[in-house]
């Protein structure tokens, strides 16, 4: 029963997670039109200006830079550490926080400020009824 | 307008109390304050009770089914972090505007041990925690340290060096969890939960309870104002759209909007002020609300904790309780806690730790998602 509830590829990990039926994956904000602030996540309105139903769809860039970072070793059970957790922002707007990868764990290693770029993969969890996430990291580029 | 008087403030000493309840635990504190003003249940006009992880348990009634159900209307708050302040802070209000001249607040929180924060799956899907980043308090305020360090190039041993401090001041404090010293060495050393944070640079779990009796100018006149405390300044803000505040929570703006308003309020500067309790939830949060608050320079607050300033005897002394990184984070109590902290300074109670001569004092919480309370003191 459970192979039904299955579908054919792997979901997005957030709604915020694009995956078109054709081209690669990507992420997607909600960007305001009157004053051009970028949500990540479905929202009817805007937290900064107050502007109501003026949010529209918009295609976040793969590349960016490393804000800041932390190096997380404890976590909760069954997470494996250590871990980097960072914020990244995006070129042409838009922060997302995530893990970095493909970058040893040491602050000696890691430049805030360094360039990054976003890469799409399979998530090693899946959930209650066996459906596999896409989801995404970032690494240096 | 009047002014609004702190006449008894109280506080349990932290620690792990697991036998007892929430509503026992606040009705210890509720008890201490009430003595400490010279009062009874009988003569409070109203209660506010501030207890987060009970919210909706009504916990401010059963303290009074525990110390005295005196019928008085009871108002229970939560705000994260800020909810003893928030409680105070209602309760100040209430007197403000002429509703009661005598108001008892409180302040309660029992906790587990562990982390705190962090995210378990939602109603679908699959946790994100360790996936897309954490988080956990010790990181997301790690996240937060790490913006000072990009910034001015603080330093790990810079962070690590405000929990030496503060923990040697709750060696002078006999209601803080520790009375430790921690040498530097040995903060470093402790087990890294979220670079830059060690495990002695997150606050300690503990239950508490503290409670304050608030009163009008009119009352404080009557009963005598021998040991009565002036608040001078009383201030909340919620976050203001920042730039990444949603992924990457400011504590910094509503704290600064805060502090602004508060010495506006005060009619004081940043340099008036003879103590400081700050949310030190995590030893990288202090370094930035030295800068928050206008204790020194921006930019200055890795110097600030190198060179003493805000240590016990420097020009600013900050957290000289411990700090809820050594004297318990119970998270309801902790903000009337503070006040507690400064008001016996303001008395000249503290014994030890005692800033000397003192005339105001500011206490600061931040509650994540989030709230800011600054309150400021001023001697009688």
């Amino acid at each position: 029963m459970a192979e039904q509830a299955k579908a054919s590829g792997p979901l997005p990990v957030v709604p915020f997670l694009r995956i078109p039926a054709e081209g690669a994956p990507y992420l997607e904000a909600r960007c305001c039109g009157k004053c051009g602030a970028i949500f990540l996540g479905e929202r009817e309105n805007c937290s900064k200006c107050g502007a109501r139903g003026e949010l529209e769809p918009k295609r976040l860039a793969n590349e960016g830079t490393l804000y800041v970072y932390s190096i997380v070793h404890r976590s909760f059970p069954g997470i494996e550490t250590p871990y980097v957790s960072c914020i990244v922002d995006l070129e042409g707007g838009g922060t997302v926080k995530g893990n970095l990868i493909g970058i040893e764990p040491d602050p000696a290693k890691i430049r805030m400020g360094m360039p990054v770029r976003t890469v799409f993969k399979v998530a090693p969890r899946k959930d209650a009824e066996g459906n596999e996430y896409l989801t995404y990291y970032f690494e240096p580029r | 307008m009047s002014d609004v008087y702190i006449l008894g403030v109280d506080m349990i000493k932290f620690g792990r109390f697991p036998e007892q309840t929430v509503p026992q635990l606040g009705a210890k504190a509720a008890l201490l304050a009430l003595d400490d003003a010279g009062l009874r249940i009988q003569d409070m006009e109203a209660l506010y009770c501030g207890n987060l992880y009970q919210a909706s348990g009504m916990v401010g009634q059963r303290i009074l089914q525990e110390i005295g159900q005196t019928g008085i209307p009871v108002v229970n708050v939560a705000n994260a972090c800020a909810t003893g302040a928030t409680a105070f802070r209602e309760a100040w209000m209430a007197i403000k505007a002429g509703a009661y001249d005598l108001v008892l607040a409180v302040g309660v929180e029992q906790m587990g041990k562990g982390l705190l924060g962090g995210g378990g799956a939602g109603k679908k899907g699959i946790p994100t925690e360790g996936l897309l980043g954490s988080g956990t308090m010790p990181t997301v305020f790690a996240e937060a340290g790490m913006e000072h360090a990009r910034k001015y190039g603080t330093t790990f041993e810079q962070f690590a060096k405000v929990s030496v401090k503060n923990h040697h001041h709750s060696t002078l404090n006999p209601k803080a969890m520790y009375q430790i010293e921690t040498p530097l060495e040995t903060v470093m050393n402790a087990e890294m939960i979220s670079y830059p944070n060690t495990k002695l640079m997150c606050s300690v779990n503990v239950d508490g309870s503290a409670a304050a009796v608030l009163c009008s100018e009119k009352k404080a006149r009557e009963l005598g104002m021998k040991r009565a405390v002036r608040v001078k300044a009383s201030v909340m803000t919620s976050d203001p759209y920042t730039e990444r505040d949603l992924v990457m929570p400011d504590v910094n703006t509503c704290t600064r909007r805060a502090a602004a308003k508060a010495y506006e309020m005060a009619g004081i500067s940043p340099q008036d002020l003879d103590l400081v309790e700050l949310h030190d939830c995590f030893a990288t949060a202090e370094i930035l609300h030295y800068e928050n608050l206008g204790l020194c320079a921006e930019g200055e607050a890795g110097r600030a904790i190198d060179e003493g300033w805000t240590a016990l005897g420097g020009r600013s002394p900050v957290n000289l309780s411990g700090g809820l990184l050594s004297k318990g984070h119970p998270l309801g109590a902790t903000g009337i806690a503070n006040l507690y902290e400064v008001a016996t300074h303001l008395r000249g109670e503290a014994g030890k730790r005692q800033a000397p001569d003192a005339r105001f004092g500011l206490t600061h919480v931040i509650g994540l998602g989030s709230a800011c309370a600054i309150h400021v003191l001023e001697r009688v």
